[in-house]
């Protein structure tokens, strides 16, 4: 065999780690390649993702993931939609982020419309936010746990998951697309007794974060089948238009909250974990440490809760109060205009951007004047971050592969919408 | 945000390399936008590069049904040490739909430029792989144009594959 390169995956202590990144570039002009397809019908792509990849004995020279498996052209439903009912729709794009894909939405619109939103309504849109980013990066973490074989994480993973849904269920009365936002705010205020239970799951959610950490961070095989593993160098990951926790892991302190803040962020208190390698274990503890700074976040939403309206009052684009339809003339009519037709949005183009939990998420929405969008987009970090797997994997071990795209996170409802 | 003095100078120092390339400017609710000529993209993106809007976020396309020329492609770019946005937008007709990809200078448009492609057929010439991406490769047509009806497509059963309805024959 030529080189010094072996196509059997040798005993951990004889793989030399030079430089961050495992990369094998020897090339052995004996071997064949082979070219196999992973996916699209398999556990560990968390959803319907194919991976055309091919590979010299266990190293992985090339993936080309192939998506639209679960295409359902959620955008152009929209356009056939009024705004009030595109919510719902957006929100089944990425479906592990509904509140973060409704708030987008409902914010491009709120940007066409010049709506100016109550405070109580832009923290009570946080706190469910940054409920939702937990939520979301506990499925991330049970699942990726999961792929490498710590089942326990799993089950500890859905008892937290499942205790913010319950929260989500009782504010909103659905666990999951909830249509909770809508344009001008909230749906509903929060009843009796909500914050408390949302404090005394903050409080739980550290703790057993903690414990989190003890199983994972002193699991030696975690640690190993993470550490210097799928690093992409962060000039490529910007080219690549990568953002969210992976742009982070590599050192770059992206935030959106941080750099450009929407909804009421600036208030708030809270700190940017960033990576220094890239690496796969990067990527985990980034994620675990954002789970920390969102409760964080959602403590201080609950302390500061201002009092007042839960939605903006015009009634041009906000359903009147329930008892007003009795008494009132005007609220009936708009009641019925705002149901039957919806409200008219000025004409233009808006692009509406948010840190969601795999990054940014851009609503673009062209509005011709009309109550339904002429033209709805969502830059959904999945889609984009996708591109970026090639370069994490490229020259890694097949055993790799399932931890690199389980750190990747992508959501593959996100992708192909 | 560029403010709207800020965008117009942007725009003049486009205009003082090319005199055609920019063709109209708006700033509209706290948003910059530039529409340029669909021939100059690759420079004047190359040129708000060398500005510092290093991060091309978003390539989409528009259907601007009925007005014409009818199809736009927008590109949201950002630069993240002045936190400012720029968007440049170009609009192509539907019989000539030919656009400079700019995929090689930004790896970023790949897949979006590809997806554009899929969804209003706007042709990127100089992409290395223009294949539709989330349609299936024998789906005729481009669904997210305004005048391709929602919900008029038959769906995949042996039943109209036998008698030869199915849309892919």
């Amino acid at each position: 065999m030529s080189g010094t390169l072996s196509t059997q995956r040798t005993a951990a202590d004889e793989v030399v780690f030079e430089t961050p990144g495992q990369q094998i570039n020897d090339r052995d002009p004996e071997q064949e390649l082979l070219t196999i397809n992973f996916g699209p019908h398999h556990p560990a792509t968390h959803g319907v993702l194919r991976l055309l990849t091919t590979l010299e004995g266990e190293i992985i020279r090339d993936t080309k993931p192939i998506i639209g498996y679960v295409h359902t052209g959620i955008e152009k439903t929209m356009e056939d939609k009024n705004y009030w009912k595109a919510i719902p729709v957006v929100e089944r794009m990425d479906y592990l982020a509904y509140f973060f894909n409704a708030y987008a939405f409902c914010g491009a619109v709120e940007t066409l419309l010049e709506l100016e939103i109550p405070k109580r309504a832009q923290y009570l849109r946080v706190i469910h936010m940054e409920l939702m980013r937990i939520n979301s990066h506990l499925l991330w973490l049970l699942t990726s746990a999961l792929d490498l074989g710590a089942i326990s994480m799993f089950w500890y993973g859905y008892r937290e998951r499942d205790s913010i849904l319950d929260l989500f269920e009782m504010s909103t009365g659905a666990r999951m697309h909830t249509r909770y936002f809508q344009v001008g705010g909230v749906a509903e205020d929060i009843p009796v007794g909500w914050a408390e239970n949302c404090r005394k799951f903050t409080k739980g959610m550290r703790d057993r974060l903690g414990q989190y950490r003890a199983i994972l961070d002193k699991n030696e095989i975690f640690i190993q089948r993470l550490r210097h593993i799928g690093a992409v160098p962060a000039d490529r990951l910007l080219e690549l238009g990568v953002t969210g926790p992976l742009l982070r892991a590599a050192g770059v302190p992206w935030d959106l909250r941080k750099a450009a803040p929407y909804c009421s962020y600036e208030d708030f208190d809270f700190k940017i974990p960033v990576g220094t390698d890239g690496d796969n274990y990067d990527r985990y503890a980034v994620r675990i440490a954002e789970i920390d700074q969102s409760c964080d976040i959602i403590d201080q939403a609950l302390d500061g809760l201002p009092e007042g309206p839960y939605v903006a009052d015009d009634r041009k684009v906000v359903l009147p109060p329930r008892h007003e339809l009795a008494t009132s003339m005007e609220a009936l009519i708009h009641h019925f205009k705002l149901v039957t037709e919806g409200f008219r949005v000025p004409p233009g183009e808006v692009y509406f951007p948010i840190e969601g939990p795999r990054g940014e998420y851009g609503m673009f929405l062209r509005s011709d004047g009309s109550s339904k969008p002429a033209r709805a987009h969502m830059r959904d970090p999945s889609f984009v971050n996708l591109q970026a797997f090639p370069d994490m994997v490229r020259d890694t071990y097949i055993a790799d592969f399932i931890a690199t795209l389980a750190m990747l996170d992508p959501i593959l409802g996100g992708i192909d919408r | 945000m560029p403010d709207a003095t800020g965008l117009e100078l942007l725009a003049q120092e486009l205009r003082d390399t090319d005199a055609d390339a920019v063709v109209a400017t708006e700033h509209f609710r706290g948003a910059a936008v530039i529409e340029i000529e669909p021939s100059k993209v690759t420079w004047v993106l190359q040129r708000l590069k060398a500005k510092g809007f290093t991060m091309l976020m978003s390539v989409h396309g528009v259907d601007y049904y009925p007005e014409e020329p009818r199809l736009g492609v927008h590109y949201e770019l950002l630069d993240m040490k002045e936190v400012d946005r720029v968007r440049v937008k170009l609009r192509v007709p539907t019989d000539a739909p030919q656009v400079p990809s700019v995929t090689p200078e930004w790896p970023t448009a790949d897949h979006q430029e590809r997806e554009v492609f899929d969804m209003f057929g706007v042709v990127f010439e100089g992409h290395p792989e223009l294949r539709r991406i989330l349609m299936p490769e024998d789906y005729e047509g481009h669904p997210q144009r305004r005048d391709f009806p929602v919900g008029g497509e038959p769906i995949l059963f042996t039943y109209n594959d036998a008698r030869g309805t199915d849309y892919t024959q």
